[in-house]
């Protein structure tokens, strides 16, 4: 029982919920913005994944992180981009559209990365991390919280920086129209079609990053379908927390435990087979969904299409 | 899903048949290039995938084969898309109905007769499926909650809980790699005819028309079609909504169940750990483009089934892998959105 409270094992775990907390946090908080205004963006399992190929490419071509996130980021909007196109601007059906994509970017990304690595999986170098002064001097909170890749407090800093944004902000109150009442918000003047793909193109940028992160720090490597439901995840934690980004970043770090788990056990020497360990977090939103379910709040008009003047 | 349910008016037998044949079209022209951007010869793939899957003799056996576990997803699916329900947990029931069916049938063979053993084997498996399917269902009909999601989260979780149950429960000890006891081949589904094709296919055709005549000439079919297209109006007009989701589901993922059932004691004989096939959602676009018709779905399915036998051949032969396939399938899912798009666009100009 002393080695599941030691030092090394409460370091490990957390800083392996955090390294595995914040792609879905970030996917998590794109798809909130979707889901506000009126997208329930089922593609973003395909965004993320476009992502971390582009993601670790770009890093690895290159040798920069930063460029890496860029082009993650920028991988996940051309998947969002055609998302918008024909969800939002042709009001097409959501679901189809967002199963097409997330199985169409599964087989490019294993294709393409046959085509350029053939069966091998080059590493990325260990990634540089910007500790904290101060603050990573913290016995066990420090170097599990504190010394990360800068990417990781930018996200943490998303979390308030989005509560403004949708409580303070013209942006914020269009977004939550264009979920509410899309009909009220085009009679004021806005136009519905460009805040919700503005909306669809956000999430797609921070779903990218998300899987950029994933799989340039988190793994070190692109695998094929690699982001393996993260992006359901980020989706269950949307719907959860009921637009507020701060219950997003909860959800995000409570599964980031669950998935760390079976590192931090390897380091004390505990062996748990890892699919046990795998079935962890969706065990845990099936849980969270049976005992929360009464609660969780979506837009009225999530999923459909906003056509003027249609009924 | 009522948008691409919709049947086309009568007498337009060519537009019905453009809105099928175009987005084949257009995925296959789209993945061709796809091909040519990495420097393969993309008529040569095709020929190949026809010539492996559908000319040569062992080609055609293990296309119609395959055929059975896909034609019994899609059986599965089109209860659901025509109720209005988004099963997408299909791969979780699959694989865990798969693995029910292996621990089952070996250890029954030696002490029942066979016919007896393969229809327990299936019987459980329809079972598991089913019960993998009511927590989706439950959460649906009580509290409204998405059912992609959920159906989504229970697929993962089956997938895992069956790596977990051939490695650590079902085990047999007398290999190396973690695999299930196997079924002689002896004590499998009958053969046909002297061919590889076991009567599965028979099972799985059978299926889906039954389905298809349920759907459409019976009383509960078409209670599942008015929930299907107006839930709502459903609930004004009596109909227990939940009960009939509930329903749903379970013969969804049953069918989806027996799928698993029958690619083990039809073809594998035994489950090897972290197998998975993920037939699930590639079964998705080819209902959708059947318009959720059974006879037409059949079609589609054995045509699928040749790309993916020929597919994998290619992989081994023109270093195409069979990821390739997987683009294909969601290029057509994109394409038949957009000419149905198009189509519906067209429609309504004329009409105004």
């Amino acid at each position: 029982m002393d080695a599941f409270l030691s030092q090394t094992f409460l370091t490990a775990l957390i800083f392996g919920a955090v390294t595995a907390g914040v792609p879905l946090l970030l996917a998590g908080l794109g798809e909130q913005i979707s889901e506000k205004a009126g997208v329930l963006n089922i593609g973003i399992e395909g965004m993320m994944l476009m992502g971390a190929y582009v993601g670790f490419v770009v890093a690895f071509e290159s040798g920069s992180f930063w460029l890496g996130f860029i082009g993650g980021a920028g991988g996940g909007m051309a998947v969002a981009l055609i998302m918008a196109l024909l969800c939002v601007r042709l009001a097409m059906n959501q679901i189809v559209i967002g199963i097409a994509l997330t199985l169409g970017v599964e087989g490019l990304t294993a294709l393409l990365h046959h085509f350029q690595f053939a069966r091998s999986y080059p590493r990325l170098d260990a990634v540089p991390v910007l500790a904290l002064p101060g603050l990573d001097g913290i016995p066990v909170l420090g170097p599990a919280l504190f010394q990360h890749h800068p990417l990781v407090y930018l996200g943490v800093l998303l979390v308030p920086l989005l509560g403004w944004l949708y409580r303070q902000s013209a942006v914020g109150l269009n977004l939550e129209a264009a979920g509410n009442s899309p009909a009220a918000l085009d009679a004021s003047g806005v136009s519905v079609v460009q805040t919700r793909s503005a909306a669809v193109l956000a999430t797609g940028a921070l779903a990218g990053l998300g899987g950029a992160y994933m799989a340039e720090v988190g793994a070190g490597l692109f695998i094929p379908f690699m982001t393996g439901g993260a992006g359901f995840i980020a989706i269950v934690l949307a719907m959860l927390a009921r637009g507020r980004p701060l219950w997003v970043l909860l959800g995000a770090l409570l599964f980031g435990v669950s998935l760390a788990l079976t590192t931090a056990l390897q380091v004390t020497g505990v062996d748990v087979p890892t699919d046990v360990v795998q079935m962890l977090p969706f065990a845990m939103v099936i849980l969270v969904l049976v005992l929360f379910a009464r609660h969780s709040v979506l837009p009225p008009a999530l999923g459909l299409p906003y056509i003027r003047g249609d009924r | 899903m009522s948008v691409i349910a919709e049947s086309p008016p009568r007498g337009a037998w060519l537009g019905g048949v453009a809105r099928i044949a175009l987005p084949v079209l257009l995925a296959l022209v789209v993945g061709g290039l796809i091909l040519l951007a990495l420097e393969k010869n993309p008529l040569e793939y095709y020929a190949f995938v026809v010539e492996r899957g559908l000319l040569s003799w062992a080609g055609l056996q293990e296309s119609i084969t395959r055929s059975a576990p896909l034609l019994l997803i899609a059986a599965g699916l089109i209860v659901a898309f025509r109720a209005g329900i988004w099963n997408l947990g299909v791969d979780g029931q699959f694989l865990l109905s798969a693995v029910a069916a292996a621990a089952l049938a070996p250890a029954l063979a030696p002490v029942l007769p066979d016919w007896l053993t393969l229809t327990l084997s299936c019987l459980l498996a329809f079972a598991i499926g089913a019960l993998w399917s009511v927590v989706p269902a439950l959460l649906k009909a009580r509290f409204g909650i998405n059912e992609i999601i959920t159906s989504l989260m229970m697929s993962f979780l089956g997938i895992s809980f069956a790596n977990v149950l051939v490695k650590l429960v079902f085990r047999d000890p007398g290999t190396t790699v973690p695999q299930t006891l196997t079924l002689p081949v002896e004590d499998r589904l009958a053969r046909l005819f002297g061919s590889t094709v076991n009567c599965g296919v028979i099972i799985a055709v059978l299926a889906v028309l039954l389905v298809h005549l349920m759907m459409t000439r019976t009383a509960f079919g078409l209670k599942l079609q008015v929930v299907g297209a107006n839930p709502r109006a459903a609930v004004h007009a009596g109909l227990p909504v939940g009960r009939l989701t509930v329903a749903t589901f379970a013969l969804s993922a049953g069918l989806a169940g027996l799928a698993g059932a029958v690619e083990v004691v039809g073809v594998l004989g035994t489950i090897r750990a972290d197998w998975n096939p993920a037939y699930g959602l590639l079964v998705v676009p080819l209902v959708f483009l059947a318009r959720f018709n059974g006879p037409a779905v059949i079609a589609f399915v054995f045509c699928f089934a040749v790309l993916q036998i020929g597919g994998e051949s290619a992989a081994r032969r023109l270093g195409v892998p069979h990821f390739y396939v997987l683009v294909l399938v969601g290029l057509l899912l994109l394409f038949l959105a957009v000419v149905e798009y198009l189509d519906h666009r067209r429609r309504a100009s004329r009409g105004a």
